[in-house]
């Protein structure tokens, strides 16, 4: 195609599988870029979304390859260039800003030195003036001490100043088109919101076309106009920003952007059915690779790929465009209803100070103490509460929660759970009582679920633990386990490894309410999760919670989704308290000026 | 820094102050003392009598131990109790021909180790790094003598280009001592890359598939400058301590090497030392032995310190 910067036709990446079969990593990808145009790509983690951007720059992973299909920046394939000219295409013609710009900062060497490459290789600057346009790049990128930040290493600077220096020195080749994989994921809210409006600046200033991938569809919809939605390697829909976000036609855009959780709606988000498949389980497929979470799926989608209808100014690749717009299929969000909660206070945390360091001797002789990362934190949790915990990175919140769990000594104050229990000990020193009642569930099942037992031998563990079961019971109480979680009864069998992330977390959830807790410690259980994912977990806390009438604190640094979830919430900045309520009030009329920094972050 | 720095140097010191007091209490606890160690049969009468005076062993252990340890740090060894000459002066050359001969094989064997783990890597199963990992594991494996062996066959019996044992005095001038050790630097080489080059090979792979080895690639910098720049720093900063070590192990002396060759170097001394009951010697070589390897540990932990900036990084813990 002509006059455009950069187009794409069929492409597919993958690799070939066992019997000569090509697995497709991405595949049929069609799309085009104008000069200056901001495309958002955005689809679930797995779906292929790096693997398009980097083949872009006709880099693949180890092991993959194009299968077949076309690219062409500027009317060049990078895949058919000479050496010379693709490294002059990288870094000059198109840059990458990476997800983790800590990583992909070169430790050993000082920034400026990473900064000076980029200008040598691809400006005609004289090597006298590539220090000017240094700091002329770090101010433009808003660095606080350009002359100081040269001068470091990588490591020495903050996760937001990473991401800048990259986005820097991603400009310093004055590229036609930016290529960003989800630059501000795992960055906090606030230092999210500055990065945003950094690049949305960049854009309008110097008109460059851009690619932006994330999971996050508003993160997209700050910068980027156009949209395109992938899912299991093909891109289903993609139109005008306004479009898409109004009046999503696609089946999954549709529940995509109604699973996600959102402040100011008191609805429960609507999880998608199911998960997305692995390209090597999808490898034989021929028909829509939705159809297994289809609420419209009919046989013609199982059996015939749809191909791309335009509507308008987008296109979609559905077979059932028109059910699909009449948009019936989602259920009206469900309302939520607040729960009656009893007066009676299941745990009461007063004065707790946490510090990971003891005083090393010199400290303690000049009569120092090391800082306390959790101070003089106060609060209590009802019988049946969802108490929301949220906080920036390095504000303590899981620190609490390991406090509370046994796991981490305190410094000070007391923790007592049902008035009598003392849970100011160690997990050791605990009476199995107390053990019973609070149980933790982690960020990362991988981490906390042993691979080498099944998802039976995990949930009979703490049934043996904690109850005196005959081995006919023990197996009707597995199988309860696993009903009350959503999974089948089949899932005894299988081990960690056979899981999808949200099956491993829902086992992880089940190990948990195995020991029939009273209050059930969730650090940040849903933030590895996809959103169409995350809400299905959400719905299953909530009827946890109504059925058993178990408390719940929920730490969490996505606000919207504590919002959902909890009754009450306590924001916590550098191991303070800084406010603390009723969700509603705290979030329609946040008090401290932290808490309203916090909310003007969600996007 | 600097404060890691000092404490690493009290640190060395301490630990050589601990060595010289088990080295000297070692020899202070063997049955009888040295001069009846080394007189054996003849240890009676006069000639032992003399032999104490001589040596100052009727003073009592601490003030002997005190003596010593004050001798030791300014440069004074103390006597042999065999040959009448100033421990300084049997150990000196022989020390020197040692080191002669290990720094030769580390320049050689360094450098080359890096290179080609750093090949190996990059050709990852291909056949060079199938070739150079075989010969790698060859090497490990057979012991130094047969390495020594071969090469000789190889290249004074067969070939006929080098001689095959080295035939010189201990202290002959440097030129010299260069010129014999030809055969004796291969097959340290061979056996110290090895193990070097395995290691630089396994951190060398790691290193390449890191994100800033990719992104460094996407920013459109040569191979060349991704492997120079980028990669191998990285890479060597967890080989610097398998290095110092191999260079301690060559500085020891390596004695199969030097007696296969006939080198007269520190290795083969100390086990004539031990074979003549000359406990002074004895003593004075196991606190060089040791003050080698402090030493060369404090260089690869100060040298860590340079090359990696995580490290150096104010109020960085280590
Ligand atoms: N080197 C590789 N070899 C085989 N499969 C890979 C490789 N890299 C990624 N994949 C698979 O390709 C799919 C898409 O990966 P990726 O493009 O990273 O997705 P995203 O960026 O959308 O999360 C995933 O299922 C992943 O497991
Ligand atoms: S083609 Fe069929 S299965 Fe696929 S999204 Fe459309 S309706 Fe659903
Ligand atoms: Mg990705």
């Amino acid at each position: 195609m002509t006059g455009s910067l950069l187009s794409i036709e069929n492409l597919s990446i993958g690799f070939t599988g066992l019997n000569d079969q090509p697995i497709f990593i991405v595949r049929d990808v069609n799309l085009t870029l104008a000069a200056g145009e901001t495309l958002g790509l955005v689809g679930e983690s797995g779906c292929g979304k790096s693997s398009l951007l980097l083949a872009m720059m006709g880099y693949y992973k180890q092991g993959l390859g194009r299968l077949r299909g076309g690219i062409a920046y500027d009317g060049q394939d990078p895949g058919l260039v000479s050496s010379q000219q693709l490294q002059a295409l990288r870094g000059g013609g198109m840059a990458l800003i990476p997800q983790n710009a800590g990583q992909a900062l070169t430790p050993t060497l000082r920034i400026k030195a990473q900064m000076v490459e980029v200008l040598r290789l691809h400006s005609d600057l004289a090597p006298g003036a590539w220090h000017a346009r240094c700091l002329a790049l770090f101010e433009r990128v808003k660095l606080p001490d350009p002359e100081e930040m040269l001068e470091r290493y990588p490591h020495e600077l903050s996760g937001g100043q990473q991401q800048r220096v990259a986005i820097a020195m991603a400009l310093a080749g004055e590229p036609d088109l930016l290529l960003l994989d989800e630059p501000t994921t795992g960055l906090d809210v606030t230092t999210q919101v500055g990065v945003l409006s950094l690049l949305q600046e960049i854009c309008r200033d110097l008109n460059t076309a851009m690619v932006y991938v994330s999971h996050d569809i508003q993160v997209i919809s700050q910068v980027c106009n156009q949209i395109a939605i992938m899912y299991a390697g093909e891109i289903v829909e993609m139109g005008p920003r306004a479009d898409l976000l109004n009046q999503p036609v696609h089946p999954y855009t549709q529940g995509l952007l109604a699973s996600i959780p959102r402040l100011d709606q008191q609805t429960l988000p609507h999880p998608i059915a199911g998960e997305m498949l692995q390209p090597v389980h999808r490898g034989s497929n021929v028909g829509c690779g939705y159809a297994g979470r289809c609420a419209l799926a009919t046989d013609q989608c199982r059996e015939i790929a749809p191909l791309a209808q335009p509507i308008a100014d987008r296109w979609v690749k559905c077979h059932e465009v028109t059910a699909a717009r009449a948009g019936e299929f989602i259920r009206p969000a469900q309302k939520l209803l607040a729960p009656n909660l009893s007066d009676s206070e299941l745990l009461a945390v007063e004065d707790l100070s946490v510090r990971y360091q003891a005083p090393t001797w010199l400290q303690s002789l000049r009569g120092q103490q090391p800082p306390a990362i959790v101070r003089a934190v106060s609060f209590g949790i009802r019988k049946g509460e969802i108490k929301g915990l949220v906080g920036e990175s390095g504000s303590g919140k899981s620190t609490i929660l390991k406090t509370i769990a046994g796991l981490q000594p305190s410094l000070s104050g007391r923790i007592t759970l049902s008035g009598t229990d003392d849970l100011a000990g160690p997990v050791e020193s605990r009476p199995r009582r107390c053990l019973r009642k609070v149980q933790l569930v982690f960020q990362n099942p991988d981490a906390s679920l042993n691979p080498r037992k099944t998802t039976g031998e995990i949930l009979r563990r703490p049934l043996e633990l904690y109850f005196d079961l005959g081995p006919g019971v023990m197996d009707e109480e597995v199988d309860a386990l696993l009903q009350r979680v959503n999974l089948p009864e089949s899932y005894k069998g299988r081990f960690p490894g056979q899981l999808s992330g949200g099956e491993k977390q829902r086992v992880a959830i089940a190990r948990a309410l195995a020991a029939k807790p009273e209050l059930i410690l969730c650090d940040e259980i849903t933030s590895a999760l996809d959103v169409s994912v995350q809400a299905a977990i959400l719905k299953l806390l909530l009827d946890l919670r109504a059925d058993s009438g178990v408390s719940l604190l929920f730490v969490s640094h996505d606000l919207a989704v504590v919002e959902t979830l909890c009754d009450s919430v306590l924001v916590l900045e550098g191991g303070e308290v800084r406010e603390a309520g009723s969700c509603a009030e705290v979030f329609k009329n946040p008090q401290h000026a932290y808490t309203q920094a916090l909310l003007a972050s969600v996007l | 820094m600097l404060r890691l720095i000092t404490r690493r140097l009290i640190f060395a010191v301490v630990t050589l102050w601990v060595v010289s007091i088990v080295v000297f209490s070692a020899i202070e606890l063997l049955p009888g003392d040295a001069c009846q160690a080394f007189l054996g049969q003849m240890a009676q009468g006069k000639r032992l009598e003399n032999c104490r005076v001589e040596h100052d062993l009727n003073a009592p252990a601490y003030a002997r131990y005190s003596k010593w340890a004050i001798g030791l740090a300014s440069g004074d060894l103390g006597k042999s109790i065999k040959r009448s000459k100033p421990l300084e002066e049997i150990i000196g050359p022989r020390f020197r021909n040692t080191v002669i001969l290990g720094l030769t094989a580390a320049l050689v064997g360094i450098p080359l180790a890096i290179v080609l783990g750093a090949l190996a890597a990059l050709y990852r199963d291909r056949r060079a790094d199938l070739w150079i990992s075989f010969i790698a594991i060859f090497c490990m494996t057979v012991p130094e003598f047969i390495i020594g062996t071969l090469l000789i066959s190889f290249f004074s019996v067969w070939l006929g280009w080098l001689p095959g044992i080295v035939i010189m005095r201990a202290d002959a001038p440097l030129l010299d001592v260069l010129s014999k050790i030809v055969l004796p630097v291969m097959t340290l080489t061979l056996v110290m890359v090895a193990h070097i080059m395995r290691m630089v090979r396994t951190s060398m792979i790691d290193v390449l598939a890191s994100d800033f080895v990719m992104m460094s690639q996407l920013k459109g910098v040569s191979r060349l400058r991704q492997v120079v720049m980028h990669a191998l720093p990285n890479a060597l900063l967890p080989t610097i301590n398998l290095i110092a070590l191999n260079i301690a192990w060559l500085m020891g002396g390596v004695l199969v090497v030097e007696v296969v060759f006939n080198y007269p170097g520190i290795g083969r001394l100390s086990v004539n030392a031990i074979s003549d009951r000359d406990f002074p010697l004895v003593q004075a070589i196991a606190l060089l032995m040791a003050s080698l390897y402090v030493a060369l540990n404090l260089i690869a932990d100060l040298l860590a310190l340079v090359l990696n900036p995580k490290l150096r990084t104010r109020g960085a813990k280590v």
